[in-house]
């Protein structure tokens, strides 16, 4: 039960308001904002999502830059809460396409409606983008996607592949688009997060995908949808330790540790031939969260060294590999290391005909940064740096420096080898075709390489 | 005419209050309410969009209620619910005013739209105005038999919103029991929801002076109700569903078959992607088995995997709210997660407050097997950007070798850390090789090679250079610089800030004087001197004691200052486990995330869900449990006591033996230290006359530890119980079947005792106090039954005892079950003499 919901703008004004129970002084939303903002004195640390000032529990989560907070005076499950403000934000962003500050602001009065209508007295009643259709009758005012932060992984669609309709993942589920015809489309993105952590010696430490395949449905009249997953696909790994990396590399089997389903997913089928049926609600929504740690390749192959050159110098040098095939490209990287807190200066040098990189020394927190636009698979690239210390080292430099962290994407790839090998759309007639698209990418979530 | 286009500039709190832009809307919207022309409600719809805008931002508009009203004529539906919106914001400001939207509404509640309806209903609920109550219950019986399921949602919502504006009316309208009737009855699951969060909140609220609403709200937690929701659970919502679950949780079923029954019936709601369904399933898993030990622990097992899924996938703050939960079941069976290690390595990008939950899953799910791959995991986050979760780390490779029996890696690491010549390392680094010594003396040597290199000028935190300063003092006779190094901080005293640093400072050269007295005679002079002219109270306090027992007798002094210690065995935990089985209990509640149990960071009247389950637990523990509390409140001020003590014996280790307790000092010096005996007296029997045995038994204990006196064999350790011992009765039914009987006896019962034991009770107080508590008792003279069970002191082990007094023959048929067997003899012996006790007092 909660007792007040409200959105805060990054710089702490109120966008919207709701106060449903009365019980939370109206003041909250300041005293919620000062908390955030000065958690710790230092500045050094977030605030954690949930916490209590004066016997008031605020919960937050961020969405792009915006706060979504719930107050309340009970002992309520911070999942639930946690959950809900997020599905908020879900619901928000299926009705407005974009979910920004602008668009908010636009669309302030749409959204009342719908949080009139997801929360009563403090109890949720419903979150499901279709049911809400029926109550909600301000239309969004949509706002041009182009120029503003998207949100949610499948976003990087958006960002070039000109196999991708570049708008779609941004459309409302209500507002028709410009010719007055909605267009019959269904995506189905299989997103991957991988963390991997190397030892000094290269030697992999720990290694986990956490995926998500994820839907969106633009299909009128809720067709029922068959998903068929690989065939070898199995869940669950039987006794012995997760990380016993050796006993299924060889089979090329897909092994999940573990999944769970969205609530439309009927598994009637699923333990004979791994397909899931399901009829999708519009919007957005995850329809399978999976987890693996399942040895795998892993994308890039990271080196870093970091040796002494002379009094008050060191070099640093780092090589990043690429080990997928050479018609996959990766996007976006970014390759990060902290360097010893006495370095004054870092000169860098990138191989010859090196384009679109970028280095960077940020002197406030002693960081080195490089950025490379894309890394074409089985392809090796090189940084060196020669540092300036202000003062003479001590100890060990490796003990100072490090470890190396890498983001990347890279589209249509997945490490996990899991696979839609079909979609099927349940026919309503002979040329009901509707497009459908199924798209893999995967992420770093923590990559990194120790030294 | 055209509304002025809306405003791009973004709305701050900062900005001037607005009035003369509410004047201006006032004026438009008079202007408009009246009309009739075309195109008017799209006028209207941005006028009160602005409104709505500005009230949003706090803004005061309440004074357009008036206009608002009159513009309220309308079948514009975009515009009906922006003015219901602004008037349940400010009907209750403005009570007079919300009177006039009191006939729109009503005539809107008989609309042909149910969405209309539905809608004119809940604003009508929201305008929380007292004195138009009389007006919501027509539209509200009305409401809650409407055809529409919408309209009766919203309805039995209406009806909780009347009970919080005037219960009387609620209640006299008879709308609860409409509500029961809705709830087992309607097809629609959303409504019945709404019914069971409402009755749920009335009946809990009316239970406190209403006995037939306590009967109610137990009726919600009985079996035709329980099994009516949960056959249909998968028609719910998932919101919904948490709410069912939730009642589940409070449903104590009869048999185990019943309970594999909702298990298995709720088994695949751990697959669901909605954490909070995943969490409630498991807490109403956790709750029914916690009397069966065996599928308790595959429970854990089986929980496992959905749990790590919830945490990864999904937006950090939730899986943050699934990780503290994973954290209190680490916490709570570690063994079931040690293979799980790997999954509580942090990542560089996690926030800290994940960091550090993690750090201590991984402290604690160390054993044999994976101790070695989690120090080196720690180790690395040693060297960490972030220094506050580098210090972390580092306790937490302290904490690791405190726990275990094979430490002489981790001593490695740690002396390695202070190897790493960075301030803080060395610093959280001297803490922890400072209570490695206090617990491991063996490794002193090892230690203390390296420590010597340390240079004290390195050391700047005071925790870290008192640890440093003790260490001086413990073991100056191994360090060789030891007086020199005391010395040279003696010398600088007046730039030493922390008094912490300046007691420490007196007691290791007083230590260090006694092992090398011609090395550090200067360094105690001046050090006394410092000490005795210090402006801090303790430390002025502490360099006259010791200047006054020296000049006594060194060789007192030195038994006082010195003596040979003890090795710590176990640290004091932080958190007690009453605290720990309260959160617990509490389990996807803010309880888990805050780390405290609910009563301490809510205020009593928001404790609605909580005080349900606190009652049922109350129920279990035993009718006696009311009629005991002054004893029990003695016992826990002496319990606190006890507490504080030897927390203090935690945390200022080395201070104890100057200041952890005050000696009575009267100028007369000679007097002070005539004896333990002398002192003991002194200082145990004021606060301890009259009181159960094994509470001074811990006082006796407490001060051998530190008085130099005792007498170098320990005696064998007594057994103390815990006084808050809580045992719920199906465990302990449970624990009967299973245990045998370890020992078995006839005590004579006493002639006063006889007389005493005219009803069950008056016994039970008496043990009570003994911290021997009752779990069920009965029968008449001259026959008496009685089950006990009790608790060891700071362990979680059961004695359980049958007890059969007859009156006539004056004898106890005792027999006494426990988990520990080699215990038994003792409690027994503890049992008898407290039954002795009976009815002396």
């Amino acid at each position: 039960m909660i007792s007040q919901f409200f959105v805060l703008s990054q710089r702490g004004d109120n966008i919207v308001f709701r106060d449903y129970r009365g019980e939370v002084a109206k003041g909250s939303a300041e005293i919620f904002f000062r908390k955030v903002k000065f958690w710790k004195e230092d500045g050094q640390e977030e605030a954690p999502p949930v916490f209590n000032v004066d016997g008031v529990n605020y919960f937050h989560v961020k969405v792009v830059g915006l706060l979504f907070v719930a107050t309340t005076r009970v002992n309520v499950s911070p999942s639930l809460v946690l959950e809900l403000l997020q599905r908020i934000a879900r619901v928000i962003k299926d009705y407005l396409g974009v979910l920004s500050e602008d668009s908010l602001r636009k669309n302030f009065v749409l959204v009342y409606e719908m949080l009139d209508e997801v929360i009563d007295f403090g109890y949720v009643q419903t979150t499901s983008t279709e049911v809400l259709k029926s109550y909600v009758f301000n239309e969004p005012i949509v706002v041009d996607a182009a120029r503003l932060q998207p949100l949610g992984p499948a976003a990087i669609f958006m960002q070039g592949t000109k196999r991708m309709p570049g708008t779609a993942v941004t459309k409302s589920v209500v507002a028709n688009e410009p010719g007055g015809r909605k267009r019959e489309e269904i995506f189905v993105d299989i997103i991957e997060k991988i963390s991997v952590t190397f030892s000094s010696s290269g030697y992999i430490l720990t290694s986990e995908i956490d995926g998500t395949i994820q839907m969106k449905s633009y299909l009128s009249g809720n067709p029922e949808i068959r998903l068929a997953l690989n065939e070898d696909l199995s869940i669950g790994r039987g006794g012995g330790t997760i990380y016993d990396y050796r006993s299924s590399s060889g089979s090329g089997a897909v092994i999940l540790d573990d999944c769970n389903f969205h609530e439309s997913v009927r598994l009637d089928s699923f333990d004979m031939d791994r397909t899931l049926s399901l009829v999708p609600p519009d919007g957005e929504f995850p329809v399978m969260n999976y987890r693996m740690t399942q040895e795998f390749k892993p994308p890039f192959r990271i080196n870093c060294l970091i040796e002494e050159a002379g009094q008050l110098k060191a070099e640093v040098i780092i090589k990043v590999r690429a080990e997928f095939p050479s018609n996959i490209t990766a996007n976006t990287i970014a390759v990060q290391m902290p360097l010893p807190k006495y370095t004054t200066r870092a000169s860098f040098e990138l191989e010859p005909g090196a384009v679109g990189q970028r280095t960077d020394f940020k002197e406030a927190n002693k960081k080195l940064e490089w950025g490379l636009k894309k890394i074409v698979g089985g392809s090796e690239h090189t940084l060196r740096a020669k540092l300036t210390f202000s003062q003479e080292s001590h100890a060990n430099l490796t003990k100072e420096a490090g470890p190396v962290s890498m983001t990347f994407t890279i589209p249509m790839y997945n490490v996990s080898r899991l696979q839609v090998k079909y979609l099927q759309i349940a026919k309503k007639s002979s040329s009901y075709n509707p497009y459908r698209w199924v798209r893999y990418v995967t992420q770093a979530n923590s990559y990194v390489a120790r030294i | 005419m055209a509304p002025p286009a809306q405003s791009q500039r973004s709305p701050s709190p900062s900005q001037p209050s607005g009035k003369s832009e509410v004047s201006d809307l006032k004026l438009q919207l008079r202007q408009l309410a009246g009309s009739r022309a075309p195109g008017v409600d799209d006028s209207k719809r941005e006028l009160f969009k602005k409104v709505i805008s500005y009230m949003t931002i706090g803004i005061d508009v309440s004074s357009l209620f008036g206009e608002m009203v009159m513009c309220s004529a309308t079948s514009d539906i975009v515009l009906k619910k922006m003015c219901y919106l602004y008037v349940g914001n400010y009907a209750k400001v403005n009570p007079d005013l919300a009177l006039l939207t009191i006939n729109f509404l009503q005539r809107d509640c008989r609309d042909e739209d149910p969405m209309i309806r539905g809608l004119a209903l809940r604003s009508l609920c929201s305008l929380r105005v007292a004195n138009l109550v009389e007006y919501l219950v027509g539209p509200l019986g009305s409401g809650l038999k409407d055809s529409n399921s919408y309209v009766r949602m919203v309805a039995v919502m209406g009806v909780l919103k009347l009970y919080h504006i005037s219960a009387s009316t609620c209640i006299d309208a008879d709308f609860p029991s409409i509500l029961k009737h809705l709830m087992l009855h309607d097809s629609d699951t959303q409504v019945v929801a709404n019914c069971l969060s409402a009755l749920q909140e009335i009946w809990s609220a009316e239970a406190s002076t209403s006995e037939e609403a306590s009967r109610e709200r137990e009726a919600l937690i009985s079996k035709p109700v329980i099994y009516y929701l949960l056959n249909r659970i998968k028609e719910f919502s998932e919101w919904a569903q948490c709410l069912v679950l939730e009642l589940v949780t409070k449903y104590v079923p009869s048999d185990s078959s019943e309970i594999f029954d909702i298990m298995n019936l709720l088994e695949d709601r751990l697959q669901h992607a909605n954490g909070a369904v995943v969490l409630a399933t498991i807490r109403v898993f956790l709750q029914l088995t916690l009397s069966m030990t065996d599928v308790h622990q595959q429970v854990y097992e089986h929980i496992k995997a959905p749990l790590l899924t919830l945490v990864s996938s999904g937006s950090p703050e939730q899986s943050y709210a699934v990780l503290s939960h994973l954290h209190l079941l680490v916490m709570r069976a570690p063994y079931v997660f040690s293979s799980d290690y790997k999954h509580f390595y942090c990542q560089y990008n996690e926030p800290s407050y994940v960091k550090r939950l993690k750090l201590e899953m991984l402290t604690a799910v160390a054993n044999e097997s994976n101790t070695y791959e989690i120090v080196t995991e720690l180790c690395e986050y040693a060297a960490n950007v972030d220094i506050p979760i580098a210090r972390e780390s580092i306790r937490a490779v302290g904490k690791i070798a405190l726990q275990q029996y094979d430490v002489n890696a981790i001593v490695d690491r740690l002396l390695q850390f202070l190897e790493m010549e960075k301030d803080y390392v060395t610093a959280e680094a001297l803490v922890l090789v400072k209570d490695l010594l206090r617990k491991y003396p063996q490794w002193s040597h090892d230690c203390i090679a390296v420590v010597g290199n340390i240079s004290s000028k390195n050391v700047q935190e005071p925790k870290a250079k008192a640890a440093l300063i003790w260490m001086l003092g413990e073991y100056s006779q191994d360090m060789q610089d030891a007086p020199y190094v005391l010395e040279s901080l003696v010398e600088n005293w007046d730039e030493e800030h922390s008094a912490e640093v300046r007691l420490h400072l007196l007691t290791a050269v007083m230590k260090c004087f006694f092992k090398r007295p011609p090395e550090t005679q200067s360094a105690l002079g001046a050090a006394l001197a410092a000490g005795i002219a210090d402006f801090h109270q303790d430390v002025h306090d502490r360099a006259l004691f010791y200047y006054r027992i020296l000049r006594y007798n060194v060789s007192v002094a030195e038994r006082v200052v010195n003596p040979p210690k003890q090795a710590v065995s176990v640290f004091a935990d932080t958190q007690s486990s009453e605290i720990k089985d309260r959160i617990f209990d509490e389990f996807n509640s803010l309880s888990v995330l805050y780390q405290k149990p609910s009563y301490m960071f809510t205020d009593k009247e928001h404790r609605v869900p909580l005080e349900f389950a606190d009652e049922l637990g109350n129920l279990s523990i035993g009718e006696a449990a009311n009629n005991v509390v002054p004893t029990q409140m003695v016992e826990e001020n002496d319990k606190d006591l006890l507490l504080t003590t030897s927390e203090k014996e935690e945390t200022k280790g080395s201070r104890n033996n100057g200041s952890a307790y005050t000696v009575p000092y009267d100028g007369s010096s000679t007097s002070v230290f005539a004896s333990q005996a002398q002192i003991e007296s002194a200082v145990s029997n004021p606060t301890l006359a009259g009181h159960s045995p094994q509470a001074s038994f811990a006082i006796d204990d407490l001060l051998g530890l530190g008085i130099p006196a005792t007498p170098a064999v320990p005696s064998p350790p007594q057994l103390k119980l815990n006084t808050k011992a809580a045992l719920d009765p199906s465990t302990f039914q449970q624990k009967w079947r299973q245990l045998p009987v370890a020992l078995s006896q006839e005590i004579s019962v006493n002639p006063q005792g006889v007389a005493a034991l005219t009803a069950p009770q008056a016994l039970l107080r008496h043990m009570q106090s003994h911290s021997i508590h009752c779990i069920a008792s009965g029968g008449q003279s001259p026959n008496f039954k009685f089950f006990f069970f009790a608790q060891k002191f700071e362990e979680s082990s059961n004695y359980l005892v049958e007890c059969v007094i007859n009156t006539s023959s004056a004898k106890a048929q005792v027999k006494i079950k426990a988990d520990d067997q080699n215990t038994s003899q003792d409690f027994s012996t503890l049992f008898e003499s407290a039954l002795s006790k009976f009815g002396t007092s």
